[in-house]
């Protein structure tokens, strides 16, 4: 046995751009989309949902359907094979509605048959008959009216107690002496939109029983083995019984946490012993997953003469919907990112969520954080509006630093350089303005062709956001990575890495690759396993900007043992003898907040934060309303950039989201009912709306991370929307208290 | 479902005739997505894209006829572009470059829809719809064809020739406003044209009313014209914008349009 000769990889490691993996195929149209899939003999399923915000159901009559040409089932709660009730973090939400619908769209009943037009006729030829109630739509009135949970699902999970109806969540941190003066005192009400997440690629998954009671089931989802434990109960298998396998993921941001398709096409699968392909259309998607909290916050900052922080209190009202979601982890970010990445000696922050009949609200990117920050940043400009201080400055002197301590009481113990993306961002020479005349498309109202110039003004904003990386108040989170050494035909080592991080655009399967080539610099190739819950344990969730800093880990510790073990045995293998190592990963563990104080009952209640902050450069036609963001510089704190080309994607796509709330994304609803569910009249930025990004990477390692890595793909969305509505402000003068920013608020209609 | 494609004019107009349960198809960039919406289910389409005798466009003694299978892509080339320049302005701002190049004007006059771009910049010019059927052929001045949202005067038995108008050669400019910078239906529009020749002012609104309506006014009346159009709408609130902004913002545009136009 000869030690085989060094032929390294060379290139793809950490810290390097690598092409993405599945760059070409998306580029050319050939990745399979989980839409895509197909299996022989396959059957379409079809999801009869509530036309009410809210209902009692009267009864519920199958008959016409199940004789409809080509129908092979027809399904209902009576069906539901164990668990009537399933939850992301509460089983709150009925697999299929029993007795009473809550919001608009809410799955009642299934059909499975032979082409997806057959389904959906059987489906029409379903009689629920319904008694409407009164939907409640307001999140505070519905603090006082009837109870939609009376059973309140989310209370005695050591959440604080509050009596009032519908609460999901009552969050209060309490820090110093929140009474707290100052010299000066600026207060708004700010209220943001229903934002979704609007993913091009539409809920949609193939379950195949496997013949022996068991089933697989290929969807795009977030996090493997959270659906497979959720799935499993309603369907009372074990949970070995159900194999969970990633499919192409056309867009995830949060509204893929929540099951959407999977009970319901495992049940009809099951049923028929048929493979059974479920794919939500336009409309249907917009009602088949959660979307951003809208909220209400009333603020009021207080400061000293020179700008230093004395004491913030923000009341924050989170509508979420009829079914709890995440929403209580949304519920307590919004808390614990409220100040903004600022020193505050005394604080008093307030967080409610309630149950709505409103269209269920859960994770999206920034969760929580996006929503303060809107409220935070516009009370900052207020601020140095009404002290006459620079509003960078002003950022500058109350940037937290290490070593100071959060409103929980946590004391910053890793990397968190806000004075240094401060300084970085506004240290980017911002463009002169665009000389006239130009062509219309590149004004405000682009194609619309409405200005030369006429009514043009031009106003430049900034501002500082930051949140957590990671789960948070003490979830047991981990991420599981198996590696499996071999030998090719031709000797070469191969190692193969299977890890179930969901891909979900972000660029993961780059990352498992590189820390592989990276960490085993010994093999001749990496191969990457599909994600699946077959082979391997569970990687959490693609969230909270956990996943790389997770999954790096794990891969790295499970090549550090397969290195070892190659050592032991002489540094080669033989033809056909193998190494196979699984490890498990955790990061730095986190306790619960005090339910009474919101304090941190242990040394941490976040893992770690990370921040950025943006300048924003906009034209507003201030005379129609409309506007064209001109310019946007960025500095954001990525720890280190595992594949700086990914990072300046992330932060592109995350500042687009932002751009989009900020102007145009708004799920609008009229009693509970989303009166624009599709893309013509839910409106999301186009290349005409967004510019380029100048993206400055700051890169300060965090001391707890593999690499140092921090996550990416949430800052930049916290920070945008409050950066692009403080360049409107600049350039209109107008308080503008409410996303996204429609005309006639711009016009001061 | 069945898909007829007839060769030549008259052998649609048969078709036409014969089963008026068949819906016209131009680009399909309506009729598509009715279809996919399940909006409409007619009992089969008639494939509009293989008649010679709607397409392209021709001009004789100054009368432009515009077939009704034109799209957008080619109302933006020259020399039609040069001859009316507000249709070919309007023409940049529908959809993208592929729904430009699928659809067609004929398609906007058969959907009919109060937010149609083409609608404005055609009435400006006082264009005349050309009705073929198997009975014959009538014009009808675009301001009677269009009856409602979404309703026209096309009888059960007609198709949209064509479009007929002798170009004014007045300056004139089409706007639209819209939240996004591309890709967006009409909160409202304007087409504008200064007629030095006939001393006429001309201005149409799209989505401010039930159908886009034409207001007139002589030159003279440059100062209080604004407010003359905004006055003739009749704008709704709906989830796209509220009706006093889409007041607003017309008379804005035409106070823009008219320094636009008046050099
Ligand atoms: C993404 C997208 C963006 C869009 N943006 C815009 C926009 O910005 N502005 C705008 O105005 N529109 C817009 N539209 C709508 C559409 O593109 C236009 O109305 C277009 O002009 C329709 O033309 P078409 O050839 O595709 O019509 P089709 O869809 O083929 O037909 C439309 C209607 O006209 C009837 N019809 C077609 N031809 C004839 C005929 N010769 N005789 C009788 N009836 C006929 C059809 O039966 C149908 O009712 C958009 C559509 C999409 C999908």
């Amino acid at each position: 046995m000869s030690a085989p000769p060094a032929r390294k990889l060379q290139l793809g490691r950490v810290g390097e751009t690598v092409q993405r993996v599945d760059a070409i195929p998306k580029v050319t149209g050939e990745f399979a989309f989980s839409s895509d899939l197909f299996a022989a003999g396959m059957l379409w399923g079809h999801t009869v949902r509530s036309p009410h915000a809210h209902a009692r159901i009267v009864s519920i009559d199958i008959s016409q359907a199940v004789p409809m040409p080509g129908v092979q089932a027809v399904l209902t709660h009576e069906d539901v094979p164990g668990a009537k009730h399933y939850g992301l973090e509460f089983p709150d939400q009925p697999v299929l509605a029993i007795d009473r619908v809550r919001y608009f769209g809410e799955p009642v009943a299934l059909v499975a048959a032979e082409h997806p037009e057959q389904a959906r006729r059987a489906a029409s030829r379903i009689a629920v008959e319904y008694e409407p109630l009164e939907p409640i739509v307001d999140a505070e009135r519905a603090l006082a009216q009837e109870e939609l949970h009376p059973n309140r699902p989310t209370s005695g999970h050591g959440y604080r107690e509050d009596p009032r109806p519908n609460v999901v969540r009552t969050m209060v941190v309490r820090h110093g002496d929140p009474d707290a003066e100052g010299d000066v005192s600026v207060s708004g009400v700010y209220e943001l939109g229903i934002q979704d997440q609007a993913f091009l690629g539409p809920e949609s998954g193939l379950a195949i029983p496997d013949g022996e009671g068991g089933i697989d089931i290929y969807v795009a989802t977030q996090w493997l083995h959270v659906d497979r434990d959720q799935v499993a109960p309603c369907l009372d298998l074990e949970p070995e019984r159900v194999r969970i396998h990633l499919a192409g993921v056309g867009g995830a941001f949060g509204g893929r946490e929540d099951l959407s398709m999977q009970i319901h096409g495992a049940m009809l699968a099951l049923r028929t012993n048929r493979p059974v392909k479920i794919v939500y259309n336009r409309q249907e998607s917009f009602v088949g997953h959660i979307h951003r909290h809208p909220a209400r916050i009333w603020a009021e900052h207080r400061a000293d003469r020179d700008g230093k922080l004395k004491c913030v209190r923000m009341r924050i009202l989170l509508d979420g919907g009829a079914y709890a979601s995440s929403s209580t982890a949304v519920t307590s970010n919004a808390a614990s990112f409220a100040c903004g990445p600022y020193a505050v000696e005394n604080a008093l922050l307030e967080s409610t969520c309630v149950y709505t009949n409103n269209p269920p609200c859960g994770a999206m990117r920034g969760f929580g954080a996006v929503q303060t920050c809107f409220a935070g940043e516009a009370q900052m400009d207020k601020l140095a509006a009404a002290l006459g201080v620079d509003p960078v400055e002003l950022r500058l002197r109350n940037a937290l630093a290490p070593g100071d301590t959060l409103p929980t009481g946590q004391k910053l113990t890793g990397s968190l350089p806000v004075a240094e993306v401060i300084r970085r961002c506004a240290a980017i020479p911002v463009p002169e303005p665009d000389g006239l005349p130009r062509d219309a498309i590149r004004l405000p109202g682009g194609s619309g062709n409405v200005t030369r110039g006429e009514g043009v003004r031009r106003g430049v904003g900034f501002a500082v956001g930051f949140k957590n990386i990671g789960y948070s108040e003490g979830f047991d989170d981990y991420t599981a990575a198996r590696v499996r050494l071999f030998t090719d035909r031709s000797g070469g080592l191969v190692a193969e890495v299977h890890c179930a991080a969901a891909e979900v655009g972000q660029g993961v399967s780059n990352v498992l690759v590189q820390v592989a080539r990276t960490e085993l610099d010994i093999v001749d190739d990496v191969l990457l396993a599909p994600h699946t819950t077959a082979t391997v344990d569970s990687a959490g969730s693609a969230s909270a900007s956990r996943m790389t800093w997770m999954s790096s880990g794990a891969v790295r510790l499970a090549c550090a043992a397969v290195r070892e073990e190659l050592d032991r045995r002489g540094g080669s293998l033989d033809p056909g003898e193998e190494i196979d190592i699984e490890r498990i990963y955790r990061h730095p563990r986190t306790t619960p907040l005090d339910p009474e104080t919101g304090q941190v009952t242990g040394e941490r209640a976040h893992v770690a934060f990370a921040c950025a902050a943006m300048r924003v450069v906009a034209e507003v036609d201030t005379e129609l309303g409309l506007v064209r963001v001109a310019w946007i510089g960025t500095a954001q704190d990525v720890g280190k950039a595992l594949n700086p080309q990914a990072v300046h994607g992330q932060i592109e796509g995350g500042t687009a989201q932002g751009v989009g709330l900020a102007l145009m994304e708004e799920i609008q609803t009229e009693d509970g009912l989303i009166t624009n569910a599709s893309f013509t009249d839910y409106l999301i930025p186009t290349a005409l709306d967004m510019p380029r990004v100048v993206a400055e990477l700051v890169e300060d390692a965090e001391p707890d991370a593999p690499y140092g890595v921090k996550g990416v793909g949430e800052p930049p969305t916290v920070v945008s929307t409050a950066a692009v509505v403080a360049a409107l402000r600049a350039a209109t003068g107008r308080e503008l208290a409410r996303v996204p920013v429609r005309p006639e608020h711009l016009a001061g209609l | 479902m069945e898909v007829v494609s007839p060769r030549t004019l008259e052998e649609a107009l048969r078709l036409r005739a014969a089963e008026p349960g068949l819906m016209p198809i131009e680009g399909g960039t309506d009729v598509m997505v009715d279809l996919n919406f399940d909006r409409r289910r007619p009992v089969g389409l008639l494939n509009l894209n293989e008649v010679p005798e709607l397409r392209g466009w021709s001009r004789d003694d100054g009368l432009l006829r515009i077939g009704a299978s034109l799209t957008y892509a080619q109302v933006r080339q020259r020399p039609l572009a040069d001859t009316l320049p507000a249709l070919a302005e309007a023409a940049r701002t529908v959809g993208s470059p592929q729904i430009q190049n699928r659809g067609t004007l004929g398609g906007n006059l058969g959907t009919a829809s109060p937010a149609g771009d083409s609608l404005p910049p055609l009435l400006i010019e006082r264009a005349d719809v050309e009705l073929a059927s198997v009975r014959g052929v009538r014009t009808l001045a675009l301001e009677r064809f269009l009856l409602g949202p979404k309703r026209n005067a096309l009888a059960a038995d007609e198709l949209i020739a064509g479009i007929r108008v002798r170009p004014s050669g007045a300056r004139q400019t089409f706007m639209k406003v819209g939240p996004r910078n591309a890709m967006v239906i009409a909160v409202v529009s304007l087409a504008l044209a200064v007629d030095r020749e006939r001393e006429e002012l001309r201005a149409a609104y799209g989505s401010a009313g039930p159908v886009p309506g034409l207001v007139t006014a002589s030159t003279g009346e440059r100062e209080t014209f604004p407010e003359l159009v905004a006055a003739a709408a009749e704008p709704i609130d709906d989830l796209r914008g509220t009706a006093a902004y889409r007041r607003h913002a017309l008379r804005v545009l035409v106070g823009r349009a008219l320094e636009r136009c008046w050099a």
